[in-house]
């Protein structure tokens, strides 16, 4: 049996006031009509804990869209849960951060889209969402959640790494993710615009190297470098099946968020099928589960377990097939595919396609 | 640098948490989860915001009969490494 998972992405909504072409969501969005209710959120929560999750991640779209989010967190603190909540900050006030505060609340995620309210405006395709976000971002500090600023890096803004990294520092977070972008969802749409270029890679390796030195034991730095340009592929999902499931808005349930780009897998929804039968017995989580599915060269491969032959959703983006490992490694005939990708979409100066329903 | 003066304490976001599941003890902090094994529990069921690192090793020892200069690195080392990911705060006394 499949050891039990640690985390829950919980999709409770995939509306959400911006619209950021980056954005990891479906193109096919869920509408507000199908999403689960309070009850049944509250129930998924339990048998989550009960199945062995320890963290729950309250995610969207937008969660504070949910008028029921505070009753959510106070469900998810009820079935033993630690607690985090990742948002845009819009649509959060003093007193709906206050009302999740006493519901228990232990972790805020801060997304920022740039620096100033110039880029972070234009990429989130909100106007006054930057000083919204800054307001949220001072509420947050004032009541002493602990917080963690969440940048997702692309061509526009990476090289306001450093300023990124002081705007962490000013805020008061305890921990800032430099996600460089994961081509997934409306980022895939958005490939070719928003692909650093590898100098700019460089750089920002440089300053995280220089900056976790400098700031260790007072700001945690946690990189997730743009893998496109990295020799080996990112362990994604630590594993598909092995560590984390995500639900989406309708109650879908999902070995990774990407998983329904997959042809030919099905998936179970929680609202009919309890999560610990879905978990260890659903074909989903069984496809790509552990190392028996791997072709050559990974099943023979020293990094199979360190890695797990790549993305899955990668591999059927860029390769059409799910099964071949993950184009990013330089061990694969699949590398060649990624250059020319990289190489036909470098300086593409096309305009964003924006989010929407 | 860390010295047994220092005053460790979990801040907000951070708790030990029995993990019912797979029964240990784990410490659950923004995006992370860290198994704590009986050692480490024993340390950090110490950790008041009152009592100094040094008071905490000294306990230790009393508790399990071993010197404290013994005891005491360890408990520095363990407590320093988890002040670096900050799951612990440390003020210094
Ligand atoms: S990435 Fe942007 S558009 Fe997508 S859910 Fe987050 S804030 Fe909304
Ligand atoms: S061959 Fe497969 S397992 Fe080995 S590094 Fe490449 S993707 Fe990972």
């Amino acid at each position: 049996m499949a050891d039990p998972p640690l985390a829950l992405l919980a999709e409770l909504t995939h509306r959400c006031p911006l619209a950021c072409p980056y954005c990891s969501n479906p193109t096919e969005l869920v509408a507000k009509g199908a999403e689960l209710d309070t009850a049944t959120w509250a129930r998924l929560f339990r048998e989550a804990a009960d199945l062995g999750v320890l963290q729950l991640h309250l995610s969207g779209g937008e969660p504070a869209a949910r008028h029921d989010l505070a009753d959510l967190v106070r469900a998810a603190r009820e079935a033993g849960l630690y607690t985090n909540l990742i948002t845009s900050g819009i649509g959060l006030t003093g007193a709906r951060l206050a009302a999740l505060e006493a519901a228990g609340l232990d972790h805020v995620q801060l997304s920022v889209q740039g620096v100033t309210a110039e880029v972070s405006d234009r990429i989130g395709g909100y106007r006054g969402g930057f000083e919204r976000k800054m307001q949220v971002a001072a509420e947050i500090a004032r009541l002493g959640l602990p917080l963690t600023l969440n940048a997702v890096m692309h061509r526009d803004n990476l090289d306001d790494l450093p300023a990124t990294i002081d705007l962490a520092e000013r805020l008061g977070a305890r921990r800032i993710e430099v996600a460089c972008v994961q081509f997934q969802g409306w980022a895939l749409v958005n490939r070719a615009r928003l692909q650093p270029t590898p100098a700019q890679v460089e750089r920002a390796k440089a300053v995280v190297r220089a900056a976790q030195e400098r700031l260790r034991g007072r700001l945690v730095i946690d990189f997730v470098p743009p893998d496109y340009h990295s020799d080996y592929p990112k362990p994604c999902m630590n594993g598909w099946g092995s560590t984390g499931l995500n639900i989406a808005p309708d109650g879908t349930v999902l070995p990774c968020h990407a998983a329904q780009t997959i042809p030919g897998l099905s998936f179970e929804n929680a609202t009919v099928t309890p999560l610990a039968r879905i978990w260890h017995e659903g074909a989903a989580f069984n496809a790509f589960r552990g190392t028996g599915w791997m072709p050559e060269p990974c099943r023979s491969c020293a990094r199979r377990e360190i890695d797990f032959g790549g993305c899955r959703c990668q591999a059927m983006a860029i390769l059409g097939d799910a099964r071949a490992p993950d184009p990013v490694c330089r061990k694969t005939q699949g590398r060649a595919a990624l250059d020319a990708l990289l190489a036909a979409e470098a300086g593409h100066e096309g305009a964003f396609v924006y989010r929407r329903a | 640098m860390t010295a047994a003066s220092d005053i460790p304490v979990l801040p907000r976001g951070v708790r030990l948490h029995p993990d019912r599941v797979r029964g240990l003890t784990v410490l659950l902090a923004p995006e992370r989860v860290l198994t704590i094994d009986a050692t480490g529990a024993a340390i950090l069921s110490r950790v008041d915001g009152r009592r100094s690192i040094g008071e905490i090793a000294a306990d230790l020892a009393r508790a399990y009969a071993a010197p404290a200069e013994v005891i005491a690195p360890d408990v520095i080392d363990f407590l320093q490494d988890l002040a670096e990911k900050r799951m612990v705060d440390l003020r210094h006394g």
